[in-house]
């Protein structure tokens, strides 16, 4: 069972590449533009409301049992809309963001996932995170998740494992993955592939993708 | 007056003719003298540009061009917009041309690339007309546009991000009937900025030592993907470029300082790597596309 105070944050890079400042341009090239793109994402988030605030549909989450809990997000990076996106752009919206968000000071907690429209995306999302050794969840459409960029043999049987069931309960770890399935799981989490609960358990990222997103229009608000 | 001959012919194959050693003479005024010129392709037209302002960088006196007499040449060159980009380059006069109502629709023009809108300028422009000539001329699937958009938004960044100098980009779809049996389509990019050896120097020339040149520079970047950027991310773009190419069975070639690299097929037969060419401050990178054969390539 999914945590249910999480919410997914999509963010619609089209609409975003078109309305900031430093870029307003139709495709997705240059690694100015990526860099003017990835700013507008860190600003979105940045900006998000913390639970509690503004339209409930917008909700981000808190990690249980803290007493000033920091807000939770998981981040739908939405590519679908756009047409071209070259490896320079996609080096500086893709993998400098992450980069960003897995540093020890990140600016928030955030986990992120890739929404791409074709292969030329996925391509170009996989060529980028492969280069600076990092990987990550990229929605495929039509339900179809994937791990993209580097993972060893057992993160991949060990993620592939989780996006099955969708969560998995500390307890059941070993059973559902074998002998190693609790430290795989505990690398995914570290690697921010996967979302740890404060309990044990462990959910597939993509459980939160499609666990309410946001609207099309709401997003294009957002961006405005 | 230094005199330079332009061949009548003039593609990737010998573009040579233009940068050989002392082709661009000492301090005078240079004459290129093209009135033989009766067909040429993107990477003939950017090299005219570029050894021309390479003249004038050397003697500080703009070169005058001798336009062709043939008059389907003239009309080809300013259809490709070969003489509105070498009025920036050239003393005038130059001719204006006219096009012909039929004339085959252009891939993209000769345009300049000095900063990265001009790069956005030359994505936008091959949009609307690379779909038809990819799928049509090459047998290329229609999502080929894309990966072409993002191979030429890569190929121009080189310009910005490396060359700190201005370039020009074109690209054009030819039949190469007698050549080779099938149509293709042919990028070519050209800049006068600080070749690859000089961009690599500070950062990468030690760990060559005594081997650095302007040969090992190319192979650093083209083979290794090194750029002068310490960031990891930096690089990527030729590597891409390479792969795509290869994928559709293309020649990918990069002319810098005295040396040339290839990716070459099977159909091309250039060499890997030439050394001790003339000198040409900058870089010139060329791509060619085949038309898709029916069982794959």
């Amino acid at each position: 069972m999914v945590n249910s105070t999480i919410r997914p944050l999509r963010i619609d890079v089209c609409a975003l590449s078109r309305s900031a400042p430093a870029s307003r341009r139709p495709h997705m090239v240059t690694r100015p533009t990526g860099r003017a793109v990835r700013k507008a994402i860190e600003d979105r988030l940045a900006a998000s409301p913390p639970e509690g605030a503004g339209d409930p549909s917008s909700r981000v989450g808190r990690l249980p049992g803290r007493a000033h809990p920091s807000p939770v997000v998981v981040s739908v990076v939405d590519f679908t809309r756009v047409r071209v996106m070259d490896f320079s752009c996609a080096d500086e919206v893709v993998a400098k963001l992450l980069l960003r968000y897995l540093a020890p000071d990140r600016p928030r907690n955030v986990f992120f996932l890739f929404r791409a429209a074709d292969d030329t995306h996925r391509h170009a999302v996989e060529q980028v995170l492969e280069r600076h050794g990092l990987a990550a969840v990229c929605d495929m459409g039509a339900g179809r998740f994937r791990l993209l960029g580097c993972a060893s043999p057992g993160e991949r049987k060990a993620w592939a494992a989780l996006e099955m069931r969708r969560r998995i309960r500390a307890e059941d770890a070993t059973t559902a993955l074998g002998p190693p399935g609790a430290r795989r799981l505990r690398r995914l989490a570290k690697r921010r592939l996967v979302y740890a609960e404060a309990d044990g358990g462990v959910s597939a990222l993509s459980s939160f993708a499609t666990a309410g997103a946001l609207s099309v229009a709401e997003e294009r608000r957002g961006a405005e | 007056m230094h005199v330079v001959d332009v061949p009548a012919s003039l593609d990737y194959r010998n573009v040579e003719a233009l940068y050989g050693a002392g082709t661009l003479g000492g301090p005078g005024p240079v004459l290129f003298d093209a009135r033989r010129l009766r067909w040429t392709d993107p990477n003939g037209m950017t090299a005219i540009l570029s050894a021309g302002k390479a003249a004038e960088e050397r003697s500080g006196i703009p070169p005058k061009l001798s336009a062709p007499t043939d008059p389907d040449a003239i009309s080809y060159l300013a259809r490709m917009g070969f003489f509105k980009a070498a009025a920036a380059v050239f003393a005038p006069p130059l001719p204006r041309g006219r096009t012909r109502s039929g004339d085959s629709p252009v891939l993209l023009e000769v345009t300049p690339v000095a900063s990265h809108a001009d790069v956005h300028k030359v994505v936008d422009r091959v949009q609307s007309r690379a779909g038809a000539i990819l799928s049509h001329n090459l047998d290329y699937p229609e999502s080929a546009v894309v990966q072409f958009s993002v191979m030429l938004s890569e190929v121009c960044q080189n310009v910005v991000e490396h060359a700190d100098a201005p370039g020009w980009v074109a690209a054009q779809g030819y039949n190469w009937t007698q050549r080779l049996g099938r149509r293709v389509v042919v990028i070519a990019v050209s800049d006068l900025g600080r070749g690859f050896r000089a961009s690599l120097e500070d950062e990468h020339s030690e760990r060559f030592g005594d081997r650095w040149s302007d040969a090992t520079a190319l192979e650093a970047a083209f083979l290794m993907g090194l750029t002068r950027f310490p960031d990891t991310g930096r690089g990527q773009g030729i590597q891409q470029i390479r792969k795509q190419v290869r994928r559709w069975d293309g020649l990918v070639s990069i002319r810098s300082g005295t040396a040339t690299i290839a990716d070459s097929p099977s159909w091309a037969r250039l060499p890997p790597l030439q050394d001790g060419l003339g000198a040409f401050p900058g870089a010139q990178i060329n791509i060619v596309l085949p038309q898709r054969i029916a069982n794959g390539q």
